[in-house]
């Protein structure tokens, strides 16, 4: 160990161990990173990887173990400190104030006088040159796209003199040309022998950037490999700690016919402003239409407008013929239309977090009963049934939700969608946050929908899953539609453009 | 004309106790805190404004005491909300019931002492109170006395209002100040000491309510102690924020609106015969107008700061 310290790590942890009430978070976890490298760390939600990163920023403070920078104990005790070292961090949840521009986020809390805008915007072009990267250092943050925000975030950082950054998964809501972009910049960065941590559970992207990755599990540090020497199935084999099959099956449908189209729809949003303009696909049953684009591209609003949530301000939604448009949720659930939508914070919308199963159940079922009191009993075997069918883990069927890990919460959601035998189901970022194991169940259960001749819709983030798992993708970009391809025969940077706004031609 | 000038001079002087509150606010809010414990804040300056005036003698003195009063208020206010993560709306409405409470309470028992059976400012002190006659600048005619015939507090309120515009906007502990409203996590990962300048804007936004509460008591009832002497100004500067898109300067002209609005029933000709009650109701039946035509408007820089109402805890995710 004392041999190793000598060769000075821009950054060594040794030991760390943090806790949060009785759960252990990281269990005496060592890391070491090397400047002028990318080093990725891999772990499974949960495994304990933010939470190092924060002790690393100083937002958390270790229980036990030390940290040091460039062969020198530190003391990280708060942001400043972590800057003043050197370390920045980029996270996932971008910290960025909305109604101030580009220049005023980035001198945000630092030290030096208030300085003249166009002085400002000369230091912040001078680092832009040297990194190559690009921002409007006036734009106000509101009016920014995800890659924009993220740049700020980073020119954030090196203002601050950076040379360790650490990245909290930063490719999950950019487009794949998005994400070139930024592992240009990053590899800039290693060549002018800043060292840098990038966080996530891509592993085609692991081998892509990094040097070396550190793989987490279950907060304990389980071994550091050489990217070079590995391939994705050694990494999951690591990170989940048994062999995996990454493959998702696509079973092939004979018959499809359509069950639902929407014919030029446009939605509003609840604040007024065009959610999605002037719509025209067709649902197929037995088939999964994937929705692909990048975050608030109109998703959810496509979602709430088919289940009535939103009323479309003109065309129309035809099912099975009808137009259903200007139906209450409630018809639209009984004609056979279900929806799960998993929002950001995932139990925002569908579950009621401090009630059980049994009565989370009974919300969509409360008025099938006789009077006015309610009957527990089939929905306390329909909560039953679930948990032995998708292998829910819960103290009790009448453990109020928000105790379940999200794996076990959004189970409950889609199987209760799927108990009502929807003809047409809707999900939107069902796998939101899910480690691999509980993410193949879900898919699992959507092929298993489509079997049986459900007309599935499937909003997601990741593009690998949605190749492989959708028959069709739909790609939606500012509130249009700017192509609906068929999965096998597009290529990701297809649809990366797609969601950039550039049309393609080819419909499928 | 000159009936239209002394009506513009006396709105100006009118509104001052609320621009006082709404200043107040909008720095409170600015670090992303609702304090509806305007009102009582106002009362307590005005209450310790007024027994420090009568026991001193000295203008500057109680205007100092008015201010380390709400300040105070906003302190209490401070520690629960921001240590204690205690509700905003349920602390700063508990604040205005105490506050108003409070400072009665103060003054039913200093009559109870007085042999008079009233309480009054000594007469040195009202005189420093009064309203400003410079010789040759206030005679001149319409200039002088739309600019210098006011009571020093106008002065001192549009002063304080360009104060903490320049703070605000030009300086970066404003930048910083207003990053902690939009968004305390972003401010704490940038650095700033989020609850330090909570604090500081806090109290110094109920030590700003507090000089307007001792217009109320010294300008209004002119140096007679009476219950509840802010009647309700601190609502309106509640509702002026909002119509002041939280900038101070435009609250200035707000408050002047008001200040005419509240001025109104004594300069409308006699011919019209309109109860007096309705002009009593008039400021409040504007700032619910008011209150629905700005809930419309849309500009994210002229509304409210994003975080204001929720309280930070750096832990919670």
């Amino acid at each position: 160990m004392a041999d190793k310290r000598k060769e000075n790590f821009a950054i060594e942890c040794v030991g760390i161990t943090k806790r949060f009430g009785s759960v252990l978070a990281n269990d005496h976890i060592d890391l070491q990173v090397r400047n002028g490298e990318v080093l990725a760390l891999l772990g499974e939600n949960g495994s304990g990887k933010t939470t190092l990163m924060n002790m690393l920023s100083g937002i958390y403070h270790p229980d036990e173990g030390s940290i040091f920078v460039n062969g020198e104990e530190a003391v990280i005790n708060s942001p400043t400190d972590a800057s003043e070292l050197g370390i920045g961090m980029i996270h996932q949840h971008f910290k960025l104030v909305d109604v101030f521009s580009a220049m005023e986020n980035i001198v945000l809390g630092t030290k030096e006088k208030y300085e003249k805008p166009a002085v400002l915007e000369e230091k912040i072009n001078a680092i832009c040159d040297k990194f190559g990267l690009e921002i409007d250092a006036r734009k106000k943050v509101y009016n920014m796209s995800v890659s924009e925000k993220q740049t700020v975030e980073i020119l954030k950082v090196l203002y601050r003199g950076a040379n360790v950054l650490i990245l909290d998964e930063p490719t999950a809501v950019l487009t794949p040309q998005e994400t070139e972009k930024l592992f240009r910049i990053l590899r800039n960065m290693k060549a002018q022998g800043n060292a840098v941590i990038i966080i996530t559970h891509k592993l085609n992207e692991v081998l892509e950037i990094s040097d070396r990755v550190t793989i987490l599990r279950k907060g304990q540090s389980i071994d550091t490999v050489e990217t070079k020497d590995c391939d994705a199935n050694q990494l999951t084999e690591l990170m989940v700690g048994r062999p995996v099959s990454l493959e998702i099956e696509r079973p092939i449908m004979d018959e499809v016919g359509t069950i639902l189209s929407c014919k030029n729809v446009t939605i509003k949003k609840a604040d007024g402003t065009i959610g999605v303009r002037n719509l025209n696909f067709d649902m197929k049953t037995g088939e999964i239409l994937g929705v692909a684009g990048v975050a608030g591209s109109g998703q959810k609003e496509l979602c709430e407008g088919i289940a009535g949530l939103l009323k479309a301000e003109c065309g129309e939604i035809h099912y099975e013929g009808k137009n259903i448009v200007g139906k209450t949720p409630e018809e639209i659930i009984n004609l056979g239309i279900s929806m799960s939508f998993v929002p950001e914070d995932r139990l925002g919308m569908g579950l009621v977090a401090s009630m059980g199963m049994v009565e989370n159940m009974l919300l969509k079922t409360y008025k099938k009963g006789k009077g006015p009191f309610l009957v527990r009993k089939p929905a306390r075997s329909l909560a039953e049934k679930l948990v032995k069918k998708l292998g829910i883990v819960t103290s009790s069927v009448d453990t109020p939700v928000r105790f379940m890990s999200g794996g076990n919460v959004q189970k409950v959601l889609l199987g209760r969608e799927i108990e009502s035998n929807p003809k047409v189901l809707i999900t939107a970022y069902p796998v939101r946050g899910l480690d691999i194991n509980s993410s193949y169940t879900i898919y699992d259960l959507l092929n298993e929908q489509k079997k049986k001749d459900v007309a599935v819709l499937y909003v997601g983030e990741d593009l690998d899953v949605l190749l492989e798992l959708c028959d069709r993708i739909l790609v939606l970009c500012h509130g249009e539609i700017t192509g609906i391809v068929d999965a096998e025969e597009t290529t990701k940077e297809e649809i990366g453009l797609m969601m950039t706004g550039e049309s393609v031609k080819k419909e499928a | 004309m000159s009936m239209l000038i002394k009506f513009i001079a006396v709105s100006i002087a009118s509104g001052t106790p609320i621009l006082f509150g709404t200043l107040g606010e909008i720095i409170t809010e600015k670090v992303g805190h609702l304090n509806l414990g305007v009102e009582g804040m106002m009362a307590i300056g005005a209450c310790a404004g007024f027994m420090v005036g009568m026991s001193t003698d000295s203008f500057l003195l109680a205007l100092l005491a008015a201010f380390a009063a709400g300040a105070f208020a906003a302190l209490i206010y401070a520690v629960l909300t921001v240590t204690f993560m205690a509700n905003q709306n349920v602390t700063g409405l508990t604040l205005t019931i105490f506050g108003v409470g409070f400072a009665n309470f103060c003054g039913y028992y200093a009559i109870g002492k007085s042999e008079s059976g009233t309480l009054k400012l000594p007469e040195n002190i009202t005189a420093q109170m009064r309203n400003i006659n410079i010789e040759g600048l206030s005679d001149i005619p319409v200039i002088g006395p739309l600019l210098f015939s006011y009571n020093p507090f106008v002065y001192i309120g549009i002063v304080t209002a360009l104060l903490l515009w320049f703070y605000l906007r030009r300086t970066k502990t404003g930048l910083n100040t207003r990053a902690i409203g939009e968004n305390p996590a972003a401010a704490d990962a940038a650095g700033i000491k989020v609850t330090k300048w909570k604090y500081i804007n806090i109290c110094l936004g109920g030590g700003i309510c507090g000089i307007g509460g001792a217009y109320t008591i010294m300008i209004i009832n002119k140096g007679v102690w009476i219950s509840d002497c802010v009647g309700g100004l601190g609502w309106i500067a509640v509702a002026l924020v909002i119509f002041a898109g939280w900038s101070p300067v435009k609250a200035i002209f707000g408050s002047f609106i008001f200040g005419a609005l509240r001025q109104l029933k004594y300069y409308v000709p006699a011919a019209i015969t309109i109860p007096g009650a309705f002009y009593d109701m008039l400021p409040y039946l504007i700032t619910t107008i008011v209150l629905i035509a700005t809930s419309i408007r849309t500009s994210r820089e002229k509304s409210q700061p994003e975080a204001c109402g929720t309280n930070y805890f750096r832990e919670e995710r």
